[in-house]
């Protein structure tokens, strides 16, 4: 845990560390509003880290956030063009979010297919039905009411309300997985699912709700993306798994399951933001943006495989003493 | 005639532990000679020594006279000692003629793979020792006996000259079972010098030519096979070497506590019923393979059973998941630990009450402090000496995590708990730790299942001994009968009078 520790602190220094050589050029981007505005341009991808770093602890993947955000959107849209209040509008969009990661959850659990397959095909099935509801026409600002659309910009205390729900997802999820039963079983399962067993504890059961938490993030993401936008479509979102799976690899989320925390992989997704926000106000172009993003993972897969050798070595030195 | 193989002098020690001491063995050309013991007796350590896994501390290997070195696994091959495992070490995804000839498959000129001598090589292996499979077949859809073939036509394929069969029929059905000591012979008429490893009187009679003894770690004789009976056999084995120190306690048996009656299995168990008793430690013992884990596993809901019940007390419990077993109080350490008791990367003290969740919880939320004192209880009790309780599990020497794996379920304040082989791969110290409490377990009240392979164990702990084959209970042993020749016997099927 304290090496897990330490890793954060050296994340939070690389992200400084960044935004340091950066002020350096422009001064302007680490004025606070301009601060607020990377928090708030990254809060999807926090939102969609935390539920997906919850199913990586569990030993599962899950490719299908970013399709279940773009239905969710949709079906947000639509819902608020036929003249549903707002409030009606975000919990449909969280409940069907959550029904949807319990379709994945339930393919795992029930017939235990590996998530990755599920995911992939879900992934096709959920970006599939947004054609099939509407024909492939887009949902235009025009189409949406104001207070539709002004939600998630509405500035409370000085942030958006969309940060705000990305920081109070971090503060709960943070209490789930430390202090509650399921937090913690999240964690066994993904540890090693064979003791989980002999435990008591029920590994698909477990993987299920990791399924529905990431699926429901995703639902509300899918409303404040689609508001803040103010635009609909198929392609809504198109690729951003990838971007939130590499938060949590990059936040030291560990891929074979039960290690890493919730701040691991919200800080993974401020250094994919920070990256995003600052690189084309230095001047660099989008192709070393994807360049920087990728060695930023790559480097963070060598330092956990590092870290993991290390480990080793504090074993050794254990069994020789007496 | 000389030996082909010939083993002199060999010692080979582990911290803390003396697995060979300046033991001797023979192997002869056209010979098979059985090499016989109890667990623990340095069986599966002389394999090792031999396939170059173990580098010997003290000793002399001889092959045909002149003496060698095994300094890595790929140089006893190539000098033609090759093992047939339990589990054959073969790749599933791969061809049979693949997997004949993966390392050394003969090249064509430009030094690619010569697929026709391939096929045609391993073809011709194959019917040299009378199986007609198909080169081509991919090896997962072959059964254990068929794989033990492709094992043995590598063997060949290597020209080995000496082959070691390492308990070859444990999973092997009885029709199988022949069609190995078929093949065998065929060994043995080609001129292969066979070691070959078995628990199963029957299996040595019928087709080992010599026996060498083993035990705990030493020599005790050899011979011709012919020269020996069967008592003389298990008189060598198991000798007077249980001088282990075991706890002595009084025996305070009580009611009973757990009923098993008619438990059936469709594949692993029929017939099982016993009685267990207050403040009792009731032993399992049987040979690797008779049931006695997988009854277990249904005793603790990770099975199910077809048929029977259990009686906790006075209520008559159907078991179906572990969550079933742990509300009527049963609670099971799992044989093998790194898989199944320990979760490495969770922190000691969330390892242990992981299970007691509910109770150290309050309205749905974790409390740490009543955690950490729930674990630091039951560490201490254990005497376990862990720097913090919020250490990372992994860190703790196998022994170590062993106790924390019995604290788990002690803090669940079970009626009944089954220890699986509770001191199987750790130190001394940590066994007679793990004895010690078991003692106590029992001298308070609670109902001890142990199964172990270790007679000594058996014998030293245990109130009664149960004793399993094939699947099913076919001995109770107490007082004046709890010999470790009455126990050995009955494992492996040999009658009283022999």
């Amino acid at each position: 845990m304290r090496i897990l520790r330490h890793r954060e602190a050296l994340l939070g220094l690389a992200i400084l560390v960044l935004l340091v050589i950066v002020a350096a050029r422009f001064p302007a981007f680490i004025r606070p509003a301009s601060l607020v505005n990377v928090l708030n341009d990254t809060s999807p991808l926090i939102l969609l880290a935390i539920g997906q770093m919850i199913v990586i602890l569990t030993k599962c993947i899950d490719l299908s956030v970013a399709a279940s955000l773009a239905l969710c959107g949709m079906v947000a849209a639509l819902l608020n063009g036929a003249g549903v209040p707002l409030p009606l509008v975000l919990l449909a969009s969280v409940i069907l979010g959550g029904a949807l990661g319990a379709v994945n959850g339930l393919l795992v659990w029930k017939l235990a297919i590996p998530s990755i397959v599920v995911t992939l095909g879900t992934m096709t099935i959920y970006r599939g039905s947004i054609f099939l509801m509407t024909n492939g026409a887009w949902v235009n600002a025009h189409q949406m009411t104001d207070s539709f659309k002004a939600f998630p910009r509405t500035i409370l205390l000085g942030l958006p309300v969309m940060s705000w729900i990305a920081l109070a997802a971090i503060a709960f999820f943070a209490i789930v997985l430390t202090r509650t039963p399921l937090g913690r079983a999240f964690y066994a399962v993904g540890g090693n699912p064979h003791a989980a067993v002999y435990t008591g504890l029920d590994v698909g059961r477990t993987q299920f709700w990791a399924f529905v938490i990431s699926g429901a993030l995703a639902g509300l993401t899918g409303y404040l993306w689609v508001a803040r936008f103010a635009v609909a479509y198929v392609d809504v979102a198109r690729g951003f798994e990838l971007d939130v799976v590499a938060a949590c690899v990059i936040g030291g989320i560990a891929i074979a399951g039960g290690a890493g925390t919730i701040f691991g992989a919200v800080l993974g997704a401020l250094f994919l933001g920070v990256i995003k926000n600052a690189l084309p106000v230095v001047g660099i172009s989008p192709f070393w943006q994807m360049a920087i993003s990728g060695s930023a993972i790559v480097l963070a897969v060598v330092f956990n495989a590092a870290q993991r050798r290390q480990k080793g070595r504090i074993i050794l030195k254990q069994v020789d003493a007496p | 005639m000389p030996p082909v193989l010939s083993l002199r002098g060999i010692s080979k020690s582990f911290p803390g532990v003396k697995a060979l001491q300046d033991v001797q063995l023979d192997l002869y050309q056209g010979q098979v000679t059985a090499l016989i013991g109890e667990n623990g007796a340095g069986k599966s350590t002389i394999v090792k020594v031999l396939t170059g896994i173990y580098q010997p501390d003290a000793g002399t290997i001889t092959l045909d006279g002149k003496s060698v070195r095994f300094p890595t696994a790929q140089s006893a091959t190539r000098a033609g000692v090759t093992a047939i495992h339990q589990e054959t070490v073969l790749f599933d995804e791969l061809s049979v003629a693949e997997n004949i000839w993966l390392g050394h498959a003969p090249r064509t000129r430009l030094g690619l793979l010569d697929w026709r001598s391939i096929r045609e090589g391993a073809r011709r292996l194959l019917a040299e020792i009378g199986s007609d499979l198909d080169p081509d077949q991919r090896l997962g859809d072959l059964g254990i006996a068929s794989k033990h073939l492709v094992a043995i036509a590598r063997a060949l394929s290597t020209d080995a000259r000496v082959v070691i069969l390492d308990e070859p029929t444990a999973a092997l059905s009885h029709k199988e079972i022949h069609e190995l000591y078929d093949l065998v012979e065929t060994l043995k008429a080609k001129g292969k010098a066979i070691l070959f490893i078995s628990h199963k009187f029957d299996e040595i009679y019928h087709i080992a030519d010599r026996y060498t003894v083993f035990r705990d770690g030493q020599f005790v004789g050899e011979g011709a096979i012919s020269d020996v009976t069967e008592g003389q056999l298990v008189h060598m084995m198991v000798g007077r070497s249980v001088d282990q120190i075991f706890p002595s306690r009084a025996r305070n048996i009580g009611d009973p506590v757990l009923t098993v009656a008619g438990y059936n299995h469709p594949t692993e168990f029929a017939d099982i019923g016993f009685t267990l008793h207050r403040g009792e430690i009731l032993g399992f013992y049987g040979l690797v393979g008779a049931g006695r884990s997988e009854l277990m596993q249904a005793l603790f809901g990770i099975t199910r059973p077809s048929k029977g019940a259990v009686r906790i007390g006075a209520d008559i419990r159907v078991i179906r998941s572990t969550h079933d077993a742990i509300a009527a109080g049963i609670v099971y350490v799992p044989e093998d630990r790194g898989k199944q008791g320990a979760i490495r990367a969770l922190p000691i003290f969330q390892n242990i009450t992981l299970p007691s969740l509910s109770r150290t919880s309050r309205a749905g939320f974790l409390r740490l402090a009543r955690e950490f004192k729930l674990a630091r209880d039951y560490t201490q009790r254990l005497d376990l000496r862990a720097a913090a309780l919020d250490q990372e599990l992994g860190l703790l020497s196998g022994g170590n995590q062993q106790k924390v794996v019995i604290a788990k379920w002690l803090a669940m304040r079970p009626r009944v708990i089954i220890l699986d082989e509770p001191t199987k791969g750790i130190d001394i110290g940590s066994k007679a730790a793990v004895h010690e409490f078991m003692a106590e377990l029992a001298a308070e009240g609670l109902a001890v299942i142990m199964v172990s392979s270790e007679i000594p164990e058996v014998l030293g702990m245990s109130d009664r001994v149960i004793v399993m084959r094939e699947g099913r209970i076919i001995d109770e042993v107490t007082g004046e009968r709890m010999t470790p020749e009455t126990l050995v016997r009955a494992a492996a099927g040999i009658s009283e009078a022999a």
